[in-house]
């Protein structure tokens, strides 16, 4: 009986398959890209339990066990990029996170159309801009002659090159973070502000809501479920930084405050040529990463409903 | 209702736009700052201190040292030639998985779809993907650049969920008359749904235009960099090289000046398409971002 049922529907599959073959066709296109890009260096993460030789390839390497996590952890730079990552992702989320939010709630209060259509034009600018462009801006403005320097020697300051001040490094890196994302990001807000009923508005007034009410009582429960949603994201990110603007950025004077898990990768695997060891690093980083997420989505499904599944 | 406004609410509004000017200003000014500085005297750029506010004196020796540098023009050739391949790729294949992954009639769309989306949070990491794509024999070539970034998952969804809301109707008398899926979705789709095809030609070809990394780990012919990969030499890592180069033709003791006029020019150069396209799709951008975000 099992047995013709699942006959039956092998064949309505295979005939559906016939007659529907060029969207089929699509499909086999998409999953054979997410298989060779995607699946194929997932499974390659094996290598983090196995010492990677190039002559003998992923298969015919040797298995190690958790030989390569464990060096990690013996490894004298790994209390420091673990710090540095966490420390850059936490002030990122303190200082970036509100920033599109209050920029969005500011926004939403200008009456005139054309200057909130400006003012929106021009802070999603720098969104497009490229990292390398970005960090070459950086790198000029706060070099000892740069802008920077310029303007803050006449308040007495010594002229320095400030990136090469690991004490200064996070404010420049987060500070720049913020300058690129504060508008693009505030896209999603005024959209989530623009979706508010304005009967809420009107019946707060009525209530005899001022407008500093009216942001606590309306606007604020009215965003609470988009914000929810960014912070989950936001939260299973957090030991995940994107290396691409640190190694533009950072040079061995400051890695003692710049240098995160993923430069840290980039540097043994890429230019060391450590596939195996680096290899453990990611895949300890990432499923650290991944716990963050669930666990910020179970926080958020229970205590205020909001979830990604 | 009457309005009322308020001496309060009226301080407020005024501090608020205020407030907005100075915020606007803060992140165009370092751009205009740039601009201004590629077009300066070298000389007078030197000894001035602080903001600029116009260019010191008028200059485009910059922009001729820039254009004459061979590393420049071949840059820009490759870098155009990823954008317009790996955007029509990129394209191709997100509206092949857009919309196969939204007709009801695709078994298994379930299943694929969960497939895809989990690789928006879990990959393999740097070094497995970069010993795959070497291992694929594509080190070094054009496909290095292209293929390995032709998909992106958030636009993928994002392009699934605008083809979902397209009425079934529209096709159904399509195929009747026995239009396949790829008449279906070249003639129907498609065209009805300019905004978001816009808004994911955008994004792609921005992202290959910006794009970096990739090329500098699978590149190392010179012929094929993109325009990025000189910019990094030029501007971070101060490459001496290229620097001659773009220096050809200047005395040795006016090199420093020149040399830092070449950089803000650079930038300029590098820029300048995507500061031309922007405006007119800004509000494209803004209806892709919420159809994503609110309904993906």
């Amino acid at each position: 009986m099992k047995e013709t049922t699942r006959h039956i529907k092998r064949s309505i599959i295979s005939s559906d398959i016939k007659r529907n073959k060029y969207i089929y066709l699509m499909v086999l296109a998409v999953v054979v890209w997410y298989v060779i890009f995607c699946y194929v260096p997932m499974y390659g993460t094996v290598i983090a339990f196995k010492k990677y030789s190039v002559g003998l390839g992923i298969f015919k390497s040797s298995w190690v066990g958790i030989d390569n996590f464990t060096a990690f952890f013996r490894d004298v730079n790994s209390w420091r990029i673990i710090k540095n990552t966490l420390l850059i992702s936490i002030y990122d989320i303190l200082w970036g996170f509100p920033a599109p939010i209050i920029l969005a709630l500011l926004l939403n209060e200008v009456k005139n159309k054309f200057f909130k259509r400006t003012v929106q034009t021009l802070t999603y600018l720098p969104y497009f801009i490229s990292t390398v462009v970005v960090c070459g801006i950086i790198v000029d403005f706060t070099s000892s002659s740069g802008l920077i320097n310029q303007l803050i020697s006449s308040f007495g300051f010594e002229k320095t090159n400030l990136l090469s001040q690991s004490g200064l490094f996070r404010t420049i890196f987060i500070s720049t973070n913020i300058w690129q994302s504060i508008g693009w990001n505030s896209i999603i807000y005024l959209a989530a502000l623009s979706n508010i009923d304005p009967g809420l508005y009107e019946a707060a007034v009525m209530d005899g809501a001022g407008k500093w009410k009216q942001l606590i009582h309306v606007t604020l429960p009215g965003l609470t479920s988009t914000i929810m949603v960014l912070l989950i994201l936001r939260m299973g990110s957090i030991m995940s930084i994107g290396f691409e603007k640190i190694i533009l950025l950072y040079n061995p004077l400051t890695y003692e405050t710049a240098d995160v898990i993923s430069s840290y990768v980039y540097r043994r695997g890429l230019l060391n040529a450590d596939y195996s060891y680096s290899t453990a690093i990611g895949l300890f980083n990432s499923v650290i990463n991944l716990l963050f997420l669930v666990g910020a989505n179970w926080l958020s499904k229970k205590y205020t409903e909001n979830s990604l599944w | 209702m009457v309005t009322r406004i308020t001496i309060s609410e009226r301080v407020f509004n005024l501090v608020n736009i205020v407030f907005l000017s100075l915020l606007t200003l803060a992140c165009i000014y370092p751009l205009l700052y740039v601009v201004f500085a590629s077009l300066s005297d070298p000389g007078l750029l030197m000894q001035h201190e602080g903001l600029l506010l116009s260019p010191q004196g008028f200059t485009l020796k910059g922009y001729s040292l820039v254009l004459k540098n061979p590393n420049i023009g071949i840059g820009f050739y490759n870098t155009v030639f990823y954008v317009v391949v790996g955007t029509f790729i990129s394209m191709i294949l997100t509206c092949f998985g857009a919309y196969a992954l939204s007709r009801r009639q695709v078994y298994f769309a379930k299943p694929i779809l969960i497939v895809i989306t989990i690789t928006m949070f879990f990959s393999g990491g740097l070094i497995p993907f970069y010993l795959t794509v070497k291992g694929l024999g594509l080190y070094n070539s054009y496909w290095a650049v292209i293929l390995p970034s032709a998909i992106n998952t958030w636009n993928l969804i994002v392009m699934r969920t605008s083809f979902m809301e397209l009425p079934a109707s529209l096709e159904e008398s399509a195929r009747i008359d026995g239009a396949n899926d790829f008449t279906i979705l070249f003639r129907i789709i498609i065209p009805l749904s300019k905004a978001i095809i816009a808004v994911m030609v955008l994004f792609y070809a921005i992202g290959m235009w910006n794009s970096w990394f990739n090329a500098a780990i699978f590149l190392n012919d010179r012929k094929y960099y993109p325009i990025q990969l000189v910019l990094r030499e030029i501007l971070i890592q101060g490459d001496k090289g290229n620097m001659l180069q773009v220096m050809n033709g200047v005395s040795a003791q006016s090199e420093s000046m020149y040399r830092q006029l070449v950089q803000y020019t650079t930038i300029v150069i590098a820029t300048v398409p995507i500061l031309f396209v922007y405006p007119f799709l800004q509000k494209y951008f803004v209806k892709g971002v919420i159809v994503g975000s609110l309904k993906g």
